[in-house]
């Protein structure tokens, strides 16, 4: 059991491993480096070798990797090429923001996705199943922008209950921020809910179908206690590893949504340093983002583990 | 005579056994919805430069953001350019890249994945661990860079778009084909001394084919939402294009009193994307892939 977490663990840092490697050699071998991005008409000579030498871009890139690895290993990313600060104080602000709505996002979004899922699964291809599942099927395949753009229009302007956009600075205290991620939540929560309840829904259909579930409902167990005892513990245990997969999915869509909102998170950040050409500000980015999709996968599979008695009992038999 | 009859309900041609996919598609209420939502814009992105009221790239500044009327059916947006025109124009850039983006996935991803499943061993190892890593990029970060720094040319999205969406694939069509890769017709084959290109082209792919063109069908619908997503952010096709994404991203600014300008193409890149969503399930179930039945290998 400890044997298979440790490899497990062990296998999240080689991904992580990669990742740095593609995302240094990609932004190596892409035209135009930082220097030309920053001088542009002015970058030849004397001009560009200096600019060079004060990047560390004289350096063979081999070097370059092993003292930005060791670097970023402990936290330090280097310097922004754009606010000329370091990499680390302009993304701490940006992580704290894009976890809060993360966070509100999933808080929100698994408790209705488990009782939708649920509801759909066992009303199968009855009313309730059909309206909810047609609901789901338009909020999850609707871009991010489009329904994010649909809710400003609606509630913020004609309706005007909630501001459309976020006009805060970057460093703003919870309660400040509060009622202006009421809308980035809805929307963002709005895709998460349906892709889980869909899966939500299979699972449990699937579970429904088995075996054993006939025979309690053969051996007259009563249908609501035969749900909540036999059926759901082993339906949501596959559904806590596509919810992760769902929520690791749906980093690319917070980006979009903090744009349309204007909301100060690491999704802006992103669109930000690409526009500016921020070399460095992008590899750091990389390695995060990839960091927390492999430590959430991580995290379900190791929860996945430990919540399944079978699986446990197999793996230490192997 | 058995034999003989078994082998002919065998020997359909492929013009046959595609209808009768369409057929069974087309049965259940959601897929001949969606079927019906696909075709019609696959038709209309071949027909609407012909049937375009005006030019879609025509300024003109008296006519700026007018409300729908029976001359400018879904108004003008800020630069007096009629809405109708550029909506039924806006799919076909959008339809085009991501139906060849998906071609290509479907091609790269489905055969590596077929070669990792067959050889196993360390080079599967190596492959997976790099497919891994390439999953945990965040898609709009890869895109992104990749297009900021190549530029936004179909010749560069199409390949792009391609690649980072058929890494998924790889995933689907190693699962599947460790699916085949133990049943006794492989083994057979291999006895017969078959090569690996044989055994992969006789043998495997005809029995994975279903699953990875369903992954191929749902890859189209996400790539059509990624590559929307790129045109609102600036990132997609450039300027004067007609392209919905694009032509929501301008329009946004101004949908407190111009709400048609908006409305209209997130109309026709809504109900794209949920027609192609549809038709894929539909797809799904029609090849008798879902979730809660296995592959019929």
């Amino acid at each position: 059991m400890l044997f298979l977490i440790i490899k497990r663990i062990l296998l999240g840092f080689i991904t992580l491993f990669i990742v740095s490697l593609i995302t240094f050699v990609g932004t190596e071998i892409l035209p135009g480096d930082a220097c030309t991005t920053y001088l542009e008409r002015q970058a030849f000579g004397e001009q560009l070798e200096a600019c060079y030498r004060r990047l560390g871009l004289n350096v063979p890139a081999y070097e370059r990797y092993v003292s930005w690895a060791v670097n970023a290993i402990q936290g330090d990313f280097g310097y922004s090429l754009s606010g000329e600060m370091p990499i680390k104080e302009v993304l701490g602000p940006r992580i704290k923001n894009s976890l809060v709505l993360a966070s509100a996002a999933i808080f929100i979004g698994i408790p209705i996705a488990l009782i939708l899922g649920i509801v759909t699964a066992l009303w199968r291809d009855k009313l309730p199943d059909v309206a909810i599942s047609t609901v789901t099927i338009f909020a999850m395949t609707i871009p991010e922008f489009i329904s994010a753009t649909l809710l400003i229009l609606i509630i913020a302007i004609w309706l005007e209950w909630l501001p459309g956009i976020v006009i805060v600075p970057t460093d703003v205290s919870f309660l400040e921020l509060l009622p202006n991620i009421i809308l980035p939540v809805i929307a963002i929560a709005m895709i998460m809910t349906a892709h889980m309840a869909r899966m939500v829904r299979s699972s449990v259909i699937q579970v429904m179908a088995s075996e054993y579930v006939q025979m309690a409902i053969l051996k007259g167990v009563p249908y609501w206690k035969m749900v909540f005892k036999h059926v759901l513990p082993n339906a949501l245990l596959p559904a806590i590893n596509v919810v992760a997969l769902t929520i690791a999915w749906l980093l690319g869509g917070v980006v979009v949504t903090e744009v349309v909102f204007n909301y100060p998170g690491l999704g802006r950040l992103v669109i930000e340093s690409i526009s500016n050409r921020d070399l460095p500000t992008v590899q750091a980015l990389a390695i995060i983002l990839a960091s927390i999709y492999v430590s959430i996968n991580l995290l379900a599979d190791l929860m996945t583990l430990m919540l399944n008695p079978r699986l446990k009992t197999l793996q230490i038999r192997k | 005579m058995k034999i003989n009859s078994i082998y002919k309900e065998e020997k359909k041609s492929a013009f046959q056994k595609v209808s009768e996919v369409i057929i069974t598609m087309a049965s259940r209420p959601s897929g001949f919805i969606g079927l019906s939502i696909l075709v019609f814009h696959i038709i209309l992105a071949f027909v609407s430069p012909y049937i375009a009221p005006y030019d879609f790239k025509a300024i003109n500044p008296t006519l700026m953001l007018q409300a729908p009327s029976a001359e400018y059916w879904f108004g003008t947006d800020d630069l007096g350019r009629d809405v109708f025109t550029r909506t039924i124009l806006g799919g076909r850039t959008a339809l085009t890249i991501t139906f060849f983006g998906s071609l290509i996935a479907l091609l790269w991803g489905g055969l590596l994945g077929i070669f990792c499943g067959l050889v196993g061993g360390k080079i599967d190892d190596i492959v997976m661990r790099i497919v891994d890593a390439f999953l945990s990029i965040p898609w709009i970060l890869a895109m992104l860079l990749i297009v900021s720094l190549l530029g936004t040319s179909t010749e560069v999205l199409i390949p792009a778009l391609g690649f980072f969406y058929g890494k998924g694939i790889v995933r689907v069509a190693r699962a599947a084909t460790h699916d085949v890769i133990a049943k006794d017709f492989i083994v057979s084959a291999r006895a017969r001394g078959h090569s690996n290109f044989s055994i992969i082209w006789n043998e495997i792919i005809p029995n994975v084919r279903d699953a990875i063109l369903v992954e191929g069908a749902m890859r189209w619908s996400w790539m059509l939402l990624g590559f929307s997503s790129l045109s609102f952010l600036g990132f997609g096709v450039s300027p004067p294009t007609p392209d919905w994404g694009l032509m929501i991203s301008n329009a946004r600014g101004l949908m407190s009193f111009a709400y048609w300008a908006v409305i209209a193409p997130i109309v026709g890149l809504s109900s794209l994307i949920i027609g192609i969503n549809l038709t894929a399930d539909a797809f799904a179930k029609a090849l008798g892939i879902d979730r809660s039945t296995k592959a019929p290998v």
